[in-house]
């Protein structure tokens, strides 16, 4: 029976989680792209653990023709929540070093899994709602037309084409993800054949 | 014979050839194959050079792009421009006033663009104001005029705006010589000789561009015409072509053309500051205005000076040396080393070139010849490096390419001819279309010459474009220099009568830090209104201040009410807008003011006098938005005593009345 310990190198790997999951509290996690005729140098909004950040200001200007509402940081409480997480993370992946179990990274991993499952279904709910609940006001009424944002990848918006990718933040994240599989991976042998 | 017809025949027809063969070939043929190749910019694509071109009598400056001669802006400098409000918005018009009050046109010649340690910079562009003597300074941030200075003791401020090598002065030459300003003027006009003055003003330029007239120099009376700095080894000095030193008051065409020689004048400005520490300039009496236009309260303010510092070349021996130059010297060019110097005698068959070094020589061995009207006259030869013979007729201006070449216009043989400054021998000659008067190569009177294009401001077009009754096309000509022949490549027409001109690279202004726009939180106006809860109307007696807002695509309030016959209202527009390229307008029914062309982050103030009684409609000039077409408001106004109170709104109408009224 193999030790339930882990290895030098997977806590070398888990003391690189840490800091990931920590710089990514301080650069955006995910921008959404918008390039039109009007706008050929291109528009961004980037949301960061703790903000929007980009060319929010000049998106809400733009908003109103269309009756989407203006978007601001104190308007969502993700922003208050998700630095405490991250912080959380790193804080974890640290102690994990310490708690020295394969069991523990494994159970880690799970839950960093569902987190993302949820972060995901919150974007897709409120691009969801921005993108329907338009105001009956508005200056352009297209029928049956909504402005949600693609979750991931690209979609025409009237003039506007968006993108919506990972930034920076993301990466890292990403980074994180795959790092913590290959510790498990390779605490609980999962390539050796049997 | 029959053989003596048929060789007659012969004869004939080969005389006939010779004589439609010798005939000048039509300009047309003047455009080789690949021109519209070097002169085509696709779209989209940028231009490798700015050119900043003088608009003459519009009092404006233009800007086009090289090689493609591509309009991109007007800036309005001496001129009042009802397109953008310049000279009608309240901010703006203390920008025009001068000495004799608000002058709303002027007549712009020369454009100088600032040097650091004889290169241009690209922070500024300056221009002069030849009828009511001024000097202006262009900000190329904004590519908007930021000051103005007027010029006392001077009249047709001609040989001007030229400045030193790191923009230490910026200089102005008098055309006409007058009375001083704190003598009595009501003298006779024959008096030219005991009364009239030439006075040379040389304004100090600071770090920030701001301009002070530092002293002027007082002269005999003569017209002064073009002057360019020393640089290099020559700087600390000035020149200055003078003509109708014949002394004439009427009819110069003649009077003014009858000596053989007139002057360059060479000044020594670093001793003219020297006697000035010394003590040796006078404090005198006059009044001229000074105005600078504020970027934070975007508001100019005009302040009327009332003295001036004068310097007498006549005492002071050692600041000004005349240097003779045959038949009334035009242009006086400095070459890129700062040697040599060149005369263009606009009655002239041939280009002096003088030598500074020689001309030092001359002036410490005391080589004169006399004085002229007390200042000393070097003698022709000691200051000579030679004439460039057989070049043309009527020399006018000459401009460098920094490799050793210059390249002088021709008026009376509408030509531009290439010489080589040191052997002073013509390599090429091309026609220009026609009578050219100033040129311009990128850098070309600078340390630092780009000398790829070459640009000819011609005085006359006739048939070069389609006709436009009498009135014709102003035009101008790019010449690729880049190989040993010139080579015409397109022609251009241009704004006013283009005269000097500068260009500079593009990425050189590009990169300067251009301003996209305003940011409305250092907006200090005093009637700045900052989001659309500060919105209101205030009245005060009989005068109104409407605080307004824009942004796409409404202006708050846009329903006004309680303005009253006789009332004078000031609309002060703040334009909300913090994004590139959306300016917003504003105009009135029936104003007798010009438009508002409001930047984002910028208030700008129209005055109105309404009158007549009734409904004015109010609306925005400037396509913002898919829904420009519904940003527009209403204001209602009524009779004197009339007891409307003063009322506005945006978004919900007012109470309906109970009775119509």
């Amino acid at each position: 029976m193999k030790t339930q310990k882990i290895s030098i190198l997977s806590k070398a790997l888990l003391l690189i989680v840490a800091a990931l999951f920590a710089g990514s509290l301080f650069v955006p996690m995910w921008r959404i792209e918008l390039q039109a005729p009007q706008y050929p140098e291109g528009l961004v909004l980037q949301l960061f653990a703790n903000k929007i950040g980009g060319d929010v200001d000049i998106i809400n200007g733009l908003n109103h023709y269309i009756g989407m509402s203006t978007l601001h940081t104190e308007n969502f409480p993700e922003f208050k929540i998700l630095p405490v997480v991250f912080g959380l993370f790193a804080l974890v992946s640290l102690l994990l070093v310490f708690v020295n179990k394969r069991k523990g990274v494994k159970i880690f991993l799970i839950t960093y899994m569902v987190f993302i499952l949820l972060a995901a279904v919150d974007f897709y709910r409120w691009n969801y709602q921005y993108g329907h609940n338009l105001d009956p006001n508005a200056a352009i009424k297209v029928p049956g037309m909504a402005y949600q944002p693609p979750l991931l990848g690209y979609k025409q918006l009237l003039n506007f084409g968006a993108y919506s990718i990972p930034d920076t933040g993301g990466w890292l994240m990403t980074g994180a993800a795959v790092l913590l599989l290959v510790i498990v991976v390779k605490e609980y042998n999962l390539l050796k054949k049997k | 014979m029959k053989n003596t017809v048929v060789k007659a025949i012969v004869a004939i027809a080969m005389g006939s050839a010779l004589f439609t063969s010798c005939k000048p070939k039509n300009s047309g043929d003047a455009v080789s194959g690949d021109a519209a190749q070097k002169a085509y910019v696709a779209p989209g694509k940028y231009d490798e050079f700015y050119n900043f071109v003088s608009g003459g009598f519009s009092g404006q400056m233009s800007v086009y792009g090289l090689p493609s001669g591509r309009l991109f802006r007007v800036i309005p400098v001496f001129s009042v421009d009802p397109e953008k409000g310049y000279g009608y918005n309240e901010e703006t018009k203390p920008m025009l006033n001068t000495s004799h009050g608000f002058v709303p046109w002027d007549d712009l010649h020369h454009t100088e663009m600032s040097q650091t340690n004889g290169e241009v910079d690209g922070r500024w562009v300056f221009g002069n104001a030849n009828n009511t003597p001024r000097i202006a300074r262009i900000d190329l941030k904004t590519f908007t005029t930021k000051e103005i200075i007027e010029l006392p003791n001077s009249a047709g401020n001609h040989s001007s705006p030229f400045i030193t090598e790191n923009t230490e002065y910026v200089v102005a030459g008098t055309r006409f010589s007058v009375p001083a300003d704190n003598s009595n003027g009501d003298v006779p006009i024959n008096t030219y000789k005991q009364n009239f003055k030439g006075h040379l003003s040389f304004v100090k330029v600071g770090k920030e561009g701001q301009m002070d007239i530092a002293f002027q120099i007082q002269c005999p009376g003569v017209n002064f015409d073009l002057s360019h700095a020393g640089k290099g080894k020559s700087h600390g000095w000035f020149f200055f072509s003078c003509y109708n030193t014949e002394q004439a008051n009427t009819l110069l065409e003649v009077n003014a053309s009858q000596k053989d020689k007139d002057f360059i004048m060479a000044v020594n400005w670093k001793k003219a500051e020297e006697y000035i520490k010394a003590g040796k300039g006078k404090l005198t009496p006059t009044r001229y205005a000074h105005n600078v236009y504020n970027e934070s309260t975007h508001t100019a303010t005009s302040e009327i000076k009332t003295q001036v510092l004068i310097l007498d070349s006549k005492e002071l021996k050692d600041i000004c040396y005349m240097i003779p130059c045959p038949k009334s010297p035009h242009g006086c060019d400095v070459d890129p080393t700062g040697e040599y110097i060149v005369g263009s005698g606009k009655l002239a068959a041939l280009i002096p070139v003088f030598s500074f070094d020689k001309l030092m020589n001359a002036i410490k061995t005391k080589q004169f010849e006399g004085e002229y009207d007390g200042i000393p006259v070097v003698k022709y030869e000691a200051a000579l490096h030679g004439e460039v013979q057989k070049p043309g007729l009527g020399p006018l201006h000459t401009e460098f390419d920094g490799k050793g070449n210059a390249y002088t216009t021709f008026f009376v043989s509408s030509e531009v001819v290439k010489w080589d400054i040191k052997s002073l021998k013509v390599l090429d000659r091309v026609p220009t279309y026609y009578s050219v008067g100033h040129l311009c190569i990128p850098g070309g009177d600078s340390k630092k010459p780009f000398g790829k294009y070459l640009i000819a401001y011609n005085k006359i077009t006739k048939d070069r474009y389609l006709p436009t009754g009498p009135e014709l096309a102003q035009s101008a000509q790019i010449f690729d220099i880049s190989g040993d022949k010139m080579q015409l490549i397109l022609d251009f027409p241009t704004i006013g009568e283009p005269h000097y001109a500068q260009a500079a690279p593009a990425d050189l202004i590009r990169n300067n830090g251009q301003l996209k726009f305003y940011k409305l939180e250092d907006n200090k106006h005093p009637f700045v209104t900052k989001g659309e809860k500060e919105t209101k109307v205030v009245r005060n007696g009989k005068r109104i201040d409407v605080y307004m807002t824009c942004i796409r695509s409404h202006f708050a309030p846009d329903n006004i009410e309680g303005i009253k016959m006789g009332d004078e209202v000031y609309f002060h527009i703040t334009n909300l807008e913090q994004d590139w390229d959306v300016p917003h307008g504003f105009a009135i029914k029936g104003s007798s003011n010009a438009e508002l062309l409001i930047m984002p982050g910028e208030t700008a103030t129209l005055k109105w006098n309404p009158d007549k009684v009734g409904i004015f409609p109010f609306y925005c000039t400037d396509f913002c938005s898919a829904l420009h077409q519904e940003m527009q408001g209403y204001i209602r106004v009524s009779p004197t005593g009339s007891n409307v109170p003063i009322s506005f709104s945006l978004g919900t109408n007012l109470p309906a009345p109970t009775t119509q009224k």
